[in-house]
């Protein structure tokens, strides 16, 4: 064995009690990094799979992010003309070539298209109101382009299709409003648009904002109700390939004018909620895997300062400044790798309990248990830092010692 | 025995040797020193207390740096070499030999005495160990030779650090007052270890202020106040200016 490797076991074996502490300390920073960033990971991948797949890859809909260009502008083209607060010219416009669009986006290999049209409706029940987003689906088309039939609770999507006066509603608004399947809720729309419909399916994604605020009617009930009849303002597009969405939408866009939003957009705050919780928990649970590394910088300067004699020794013998150095970095590394083992087994046992756990917001006996990620990456991020935190932790102490000069502990010792 | 044919030349020199210590108040260690070492010579240096025996023993087994002068080792001088090429003399060419034993507490005593082998790194494992048994038997340490340094007494823990001085077969073995903390008997065994490697063909230097030790060596260089003042054979100790 190298001379350095022997003289740092040896520390390390004489203070047994003070090596298991650090180990311990950074077997729990590396536990606590792998299972709440696991935690968090989980969370936001679940999160993220529900987003995507009940809600369409890229959504195409009426609007235009840039007015179209005025009569004004024209006439001076080389003028500086800006012209404020340009409204729509005719509100209930719609996509105008729907079934262009739909047709020439199916026609692309791996992408599939369904019409929708979206308007708000106020659901009357008991005497309270509920103001929803309602979107008129084709049954059949939508079931292509999202998850929505698979996240069924009672009745079904495709009901839609056989009962124009159908309605499907979210688990959790079906909760709020005390309506089940198969009671009948009056509606209104802004359109004046007033009747009867009657709920024929009840779907839960796990997403608050869709299972509280989203309902879904036949296309047909929609028109006439908004009184828009035979416009689609919103096609959901679904790729086979997610990665996708960015290039599918800025095509679409680019062909046709209307604004086409990649899921990437549609959720880009949630998305930056997300950065955040990242930021927050890495850098939480990394500042656990700093302080281990204190732990370690505190055996090793107790080291270096008790063992000041046999470094000096060691040096007046022989030993070079690199060697000293190099078995102090050697302890330090040594602790840390103990507690990067340790760390990994307490990480993966602590995924494994809070696995069994069950998830916040399955209450109402979906049975969901909490979901840990547990990827390669983190357990060698994790083991990252703290093999980096141990090595400049020691390595503090370790300079210390390779500089002082023996002369001073021999003299004062004799 | 290694590279102790030199026979004329001087293993170790000192030429105008003086160390001052820098501070508000310089204090001189040492001044103006020049002798030389032959191999095959068991010298003693003496002195009053804080007459700068230890410092010029640092400056010779180049764990010091002077202030002025310069150390010679086998004829060739010392004073631009950095620390790591001193390191390196002081591993190949120095054993030293200090008044406390030094020993590493985790470490057993065979294992003490191979440090300086395995830093050296010049003989395989078992070679060392054959070594370090050698020595420990010669100095009547073979027996204790698994113990740690703790359960040693006093003696056998000084013999343990001779053992270790000599364990990269060394030219020049430096002593510094390896006996003081020894009873009598102890201290003239110790002596008796020094004066048997003199007669091995190493350069032996030893600091003492027991008369009694000083008369087992061959030379005596007195120092007072950082100089030397006397420096000649043992008995008839001649007036050196
Ligand atoms: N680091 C130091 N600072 C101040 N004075 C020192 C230091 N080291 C040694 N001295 C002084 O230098 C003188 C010589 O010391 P030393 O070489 O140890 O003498 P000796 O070994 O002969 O007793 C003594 O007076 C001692 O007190
Ligand atoms: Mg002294």
């Amino acid at each position: 064995m190298m001379l350095p490797l022997s003289i740092a076991a040896a520390h390390l074996r004489s203070r047994r009690r003070q090596t298991l502490v650090s180990v311990l300390g950074v077997a729990l920073g590396v536990g606590v990094f792998i299972a709440v960033t696991g935690l968090m990971g989980g969370f936001q991948s679940y999160f993220r799979t529900q987003m995507i797949d009940s809600n369409p890859h890229v959504t195409i809909t009426d609007e235009v992010r840039q007015p179209a260009a005025q009569p004004l502008a024209m006439l001076h083209p080389r003028a500086a003309v800006a012209v404020a607060r340009i409204l729509p010219r005719d509100p209930v416009r719609g996509i105008a070539n729907a079934g262009e669009i739909m047709a020439a986006l199916a026609a692309m290999p791996g992408v599939a298209v369904a019409p929708t049209l979206r308007g708000q409706m106020l659901l009357r029940r008991a005497g309270r109101d509920y103001a929803v987003n309602a979107i008129g689906i084709d049954p059949v088309r939508e079931s292509a382009v999202t998850t929505l039939s698979r996240d069924m609770r009672q009745g079904s999507l495709e009901a839609l299709g056989s009962r124009p006066d159908g309605i499907v509603i979210g688990l959790a608004l079906a909760d709020k409003m005390g309506a089940a399947l198969g009671d009948t809720i009056s509606v209104a729309t802004s359109a004046g648009g007033e009747s009867a419909l009657r709920v024929v399916g009840i779907f839960r994604t796990g997403l608050e904002q869709l299972d509280t605020g989203q309902v879904y009617v036949a296309l047909n009930r929609q028109q006439s109700m908004q009184a828009r009849p035979r416009v689609i303002n919103e096609i959901h597009v679904k790729l086979a390939d997610i990665s996708r969405s960015r290039e599918v939408a800025a095509l679409a866009e680019g062909r046709w004018g209307y604004k086409a939003a990649p899921w990437e957009e549609t959720f880009a705050r949630i998305l930056e909620v997300f950065v955040l919780q990242n930021v927050i928990i890495y850098g939480s649970t990394g500042s656990i895997l700093l302080v281990a590394g204190f732990g370690i910088f505190n055996i090793i300067s107790t080291v270096v300062s008790e063992k000041a004699r046999d470094i000096a020794i060691m040096r007046s013998i022989g030993m070079p400044r690199g060697s000293v150095v190099a078995t102090f970095i050697v302890e330090g590394i040594a602790v840390g790798v103990m507690g990067v083992a340790a760390g990994w087994l307490l990480g993966g046992a602590g995924a494994s309990v809070i696995e069994t756990f069950p998830a916040p917001g399955s209450t109402d006996g979906e049975g969901g248990t909490l979901m840990v990620l547990q990827s390669p990456a983190t357990y060698g991020l994790a083991a990252g830092i703290a093999l980096l935190s141990s090595v400049v932790a020691a390595w503090i102490p370790a300079r210390k010692a390779a500089r002082t000069d023996p002369l001073v502990i021999i003299r004062g010792a004799t | 025995m290694t590279a102790h044919d030199v026979m004329d030349g001087e293993v170790l020199r000192a030429e105008g040797l003086g160390r001052v210590l820098q501070g508000a108040v310089p204090v001189t260690l040492v001044s103006g020193v020049t002798l030389g070492f032959r191999p095959a010579s068991f010298s003693v240096i003496t002195g009053p207390s804080g007459s700068g025996k230890s410092s010029l023993l640092y400056l010779l087994g180049l764990l010091d740096v002077p202030s002025s002068g310069e150390v010679l080792v086998g004829g060739a001088a010392t004073s631009g070499l950095d620390d790591a090429a001193r390191t390196r003399l002081r591993l190949a060419v120095f054993g030293f030999v200090f008044q406390f034993h030094f020993l590493l507490p985790e470490f057993s005593v065979l294992d003490n005495v191979m440090l300086p082998m395995r830093q050296l790194g010049r003989l395989k494992g078992v070679a060392m160990r054959a070594r370090a048994m050698a020595l420990l038997d010669s100095l009547g340490m073979a027996d204790q030779a698994l113990k740690k340094p703790d359960a040693l007494s006093g003696g056998q823990r000084q013999r343990t650090a001779v053992a270790r001085a000599l364990a990269n077969d060394p030219q020049v073995v430096l002593a510094d007052e390896p006996t003081g903390s020894l009873d009598t008997r102890n201290a003239a065994a110790v002596f008796a270890v020094l004066a048997g490697l003199a007669g091995e063909g190493r350069t032996v230097i030893a600091v003492t202020h027991d008369e009694g030790l000083a008369a087992m060596a061959q030379r005596r260089i007195h120092l007072v106040d950082g100089r030397v003042v006397r420096d000649g054979p043992v008995g008839n100790a001649a007036v050196r200016r």
